[in-house]
């Protein structure tokens, strides 16, 4: 066995008085994917930025080559051989692909000007190690798809000869085939001696690629085996604390009238010509690829962007919706795709944030009744499990699981009729998930009509009464829960695209 | 009447202790505190070199000469909350001074003549206010349009004269109410009252939500282009009561106002504590603000330095406060 290249002892960090993280021990080896796996908050990104050399730790050491560092700026950590390629890409947009990847430490020529010549044909020869052909290096950055600038990102870090790279999240935004290609990439770099942090909340790529796996749960170290010792089931419930019996707990509800009849309703190009019916205590759920229509439907049925033609009728009774708030009257609500942008007022203390649809039921005259305002919040983050300090905590500060959890307490603040649910786990780590499918099933249970946009296949699948498959802006089947299989659904979600083309 | 479901509780809820009733006024109005406690310093400081400072007469051109700035900051500070800005209030400000004016001379009744400005700012700000909530124009183009059209509409219409022989009635900002001067009684109830109302109603709530985040804000049911429209209105009306304030504090009212007021206006707002990206901040903070910066000129006088030096130290402490913001988040991340 190898002597690791970097380990981290004892690391401990604090923010505002909170423990982050608690007497963590990590180590890569080089040649290795030891993956970093945990719940969101769990002490994964802090554990990172300090190996990093972002933040420097309250207490523990770090050793690279045997040799004890300080970290005291990024440029110590990039110079004792680690770099990191962070979720959010951290490129110049503006400037080509072989400045971005020689930026700060460009070859120079004998009169101490930038060697452009070399500069290009080293980036050249990184993006060719990486399988990367097909990139010009001239082309700038903002031309470039996700996944190339990803691989920009490691060819950028390769051109300071990292030994270690640490990558999180990074098939978070790629699409299939892109993944497959990223994982054969990472393959290659651990054959050529690099030692590779992988922070993935992905089972299949974790099995597929690690050697090691590193589990954190609450910012203390539960594990760290070889992937061989471990299973998926036992993974997860390391991540969560507890055993996870069924990730789509489906509840059986008892089907109703109908609440919401959609005929022809139409919007621009992605709302052709939808008709559907949902009934009480129903979860429709909505499959689609990107771009099929899927949160467009939503925002026409919400009055953010209203139909240009079509009926929408409530319990019966042809109703007009031409704003949110028109919707939100009707009992219709909608906790949207993006929760930072649409969903939250994330510097806002929670409590603002649960009263926020219904400050107005909550006003006595001109003011708010405050008292009443803090028992709703304190009763939505008990009976939601929300993780927090107090109700007066900004939400920012909270995991994605949690800031969901904070919109869709929200929502039901409403208490709606029917609920639009846009990618309702995106982000969130796999407790939080598996306790908003138990919300879900419990607000059927009461009657609620849920509407739930999903790209995960397995959860559409698992959670629905029923499924639209769209399409290119239309309904390309609807399927029943009893007849429902992976193949049928996938067929159609690319069913309408190759008839309109032929 | 909930519909929240109970959920099994997964994980233990982590007790922390509620943190004092002191820190919890400086965690969350940091800049007022630290403008409260500048005040304070300046006051101790300036006494000790020279005592005269806290004589009657110093007081009242500290707390009441500068308080037709205050009460227009309260408007601005809502106006920036909501992640807008108004640059054209101190030329709003010269016309309705001289509509008010105008009108005490011409023989109208003088309540009229008090009241009227109020409107007349309200009139004005609520067509700013429908081209940037309706038409979607940026505020700070709009108001740059207004500044230029209302300064120049006021200097041509007017020649650039003086109002004089005024009513002794009119000039209720030298009068005095309970003892204490009336600008000053203003600026107090109105700072107060703006400030409950905005903490504690459904509108200042939503306007907090509407600068915090606008799309959310829409997402939410929250009419933003009304709440707009109602803000840059109720703005108006505090320029309308400063405007009094200012044509009533002397014998005369010159058609030019203090130049750079929107500036002055603008910059207390912001040394108060309220984000200049919306979202955050009160109305105490941006009266506190005007007060050191009144605090400030009349020390300068009396520990003898040139009173040019004010706007130069407003300068500087308008970089302190940015970046005693900026550290105070940098310890937060």
């Amino acid at each position: 066995m190898t002597a690791p290249f970097i380990s981290l002892s004892g690391m401990s960090k604090s923010f505002v008085g909170i423990r982050v993280l608690k007497d963590v021990d990590f180590d890569v080896r080089e040649g290795e994917v030891h993956a970093l796996l945990g719940e969101n908050g769990a002490g994964k990104s802090t554990l990172i930025k300090m190996m990093a050399g972002l933040y420097k730790p309250d207490s523990g050491t770090i050793t690279v080559n045997g040799e004890e560092m300080k970290f005291a700026a990024t440029g110590d950590a990039t110079a004792a051989g680690i770099a990191t390629v962070y979720q959010e890409l951290l490129l110049f947009p503006e400037l080509t692909v072989a400045e971005n990847v020689f930026l700060g430490h460009y070859p120079r020529t004998g009169a101490g000007w930038i060697d452009w010549a070399a500069v290009r044909a080293r980036t050249r020869e990184l993006l060719d190690q990486l399988d990367t052909h097909d990139l010009d290096v001239d082309a700038k950055v903002l031309t470039l798809s996700v996944a190339q600038r990803q691989r920009v990102e490691i060819a950028k870090a390769l051109s300071r000869n990292a030994r270690i790279l640490i990558m999180d999240e990074p098939t978070a935004s790629l699409v299939e085939s892109d993944v497959q290609r990223l994982m054969q990439v990472v393959r290659q770099l651990r054959e050529r001696g690099v030692g590779i942090v992988y922070v993935s909340h992905r089972m299949s790529e974790i099995f597929a690629l690690a050697d090691r796996v590193t589990v954190l749960r609450d910012g203390a170290h539960v594990a760290t085996c070889d992937i061989g010792e471990v299973n998926e089931q036992q993974l997860v419930s390391m991540m969560v604390g507890r055993p996870i019996d069924s990730l789509f707990p489906k509840a059986e509800a008892e089907i109703g009238e109908t609440v919401l009849e959609v005929k022809s309703l139409n919007h621009g190009r992605h709302v052709q010509d939808i008709s559907f019916r949902l009934r009480r205590g129903e979860i429709l759920g909505i499959a689609g690829l990107v771009g099929s229509g899927r949160t467009e439907l939503a925002l026409t049925l919400f009055g953010m962007t209203p139909a240009t033609s079509g009926e929408i009728l409530m319990e019966g009774v042809p109703v007009r919706i031409g704003s949110p708030r028109q919707a939100r009257d009707l009992g219709i609500a909608y906790v949207p795709e993006d929760r930072g942008l649409q969903g939250l007022v994330r510097p806002m203390a929670i409590r603002k944030n649960v009263s926020m649809a219904t400050i107005e039921k909550l006003s006595s005259g001109i003011f708010i009744k405050a008292r009443a305002e803090a028992e709703r919040a304190r009763e939505a983050v008990r009976r939601f499990g929300i993780r927090c300090r107090d109700i007066d905590q900004p939400v920012s500060e909270l995991s994605g699981g949690n800031q969901q959890k904070v919109v869709i307490a929200k929502w039901l603040e409403t208490e709606p009729k029917v609920l639009i649910l846009d990618e309702p786990t995106r982000g969130v780590d796999v407790g939080a998930k598996a306790e908003i499918h138990t919300i879900m099933g419990e607000l059927v249970k009461r009657g609620v009509a849920i509407l739930m946009i999903s790209s995960e296949l397995p959860e559409v699948l698992g959670m629905s009464d029923r499924m639209l498959v769209m399409s290119g802006g239309r309904v390309t089947a609807e399927i029943d829960r009893a007849d429902a299989t992976p193949e049928r659904v996938g067929a159609a979600m690319t069913a309408h695209r190759g008839a309109e083309a032929a | 009447m909930s519909m929240a479901v109970n959920l099994p509780p997964v994980r233990p809820q982590t007790d922390h202790k509620r943190p004092g009733l002191l820190r919890r006024i400086v965690a969350e109005y940091g800049q007022e505190c630290v403008v409260l406690a500048a005040i304070m310093l300046l006051f101790v400081v300036v006494t000790l070199v020279n005592p005269r400072f806290v004589n009657a007469n110093n007081l009242v051109t500290i707390f009441s000469g500068n308080a037709y700035i205050a009460v227009a900051a309260i408007g601005m500070a809502m106006v920036i909350m909501t992640g807008n800005i108004d640059v054209s209030v101190g030329a709003l400000i010269g016309v309705l001074a001289t509509v008010a004016g105008t009108l005490a001379v011409s023989g109208y009744p003088i309540w009229f003549a008090l009241v009227a400005p109020i409107f007349v700012g309200m009139a004005v700000n609520t067509v700013i206010g429908v081209l940037v909530a309706y038409a979607k124009i940026p505020s700070i183009v709009v108001t740059l349009g207004a500044l230029s059209i209302l300064r120049g509409g006021l200097i041509s219409v007017t020649g650039g004269t003086w109002i004089s022989d005024l009513p002794p009635d009119f000039l209720i900002a030298q009068k005095r109410l309970l003892g204490l001067p009336v600008p000053f009684l203003f600026m107090i109830v109105l700072t107060i009252a703006a400030f409950l109302w905005m903490r504690y109603s459904a509108f200042g709530r939503s306007i907090y939500a509407i600068g915090g985040n606008p799309e959310a804000a829409v997402a939410t049911g929250i009419p933003v282009e009304r709440r707009l429209v109602s803000v840059f209105a109720i703005h108006g009306a505090f320029a309308g009561v400063a405007a009094i304030l200012f044509a009533t504090q002397l014998q005369v009212i010159q058609s030019t106002v203090p130049p750079n007021l929107e500036l002055t206006i603008i910059t207390a707002t912001v040394i108060g504590g309220v984000s200049i990206l919306g979202g955050s901040g009160t109305v105490i903070g941006s009266t506190l603000a005007t007060i050191l910066f009144a605090t400030i000129g009349s020390a300068l006088i009396f520990i003898n330095v040139s009173a040019y030096w004010l706007r130069a130290v407003i300068g500087l402490l308008i970089l302190a406060t940015v970046l005693a913001d900026m550290l105070r988040r940098h310890r937060r991340t």
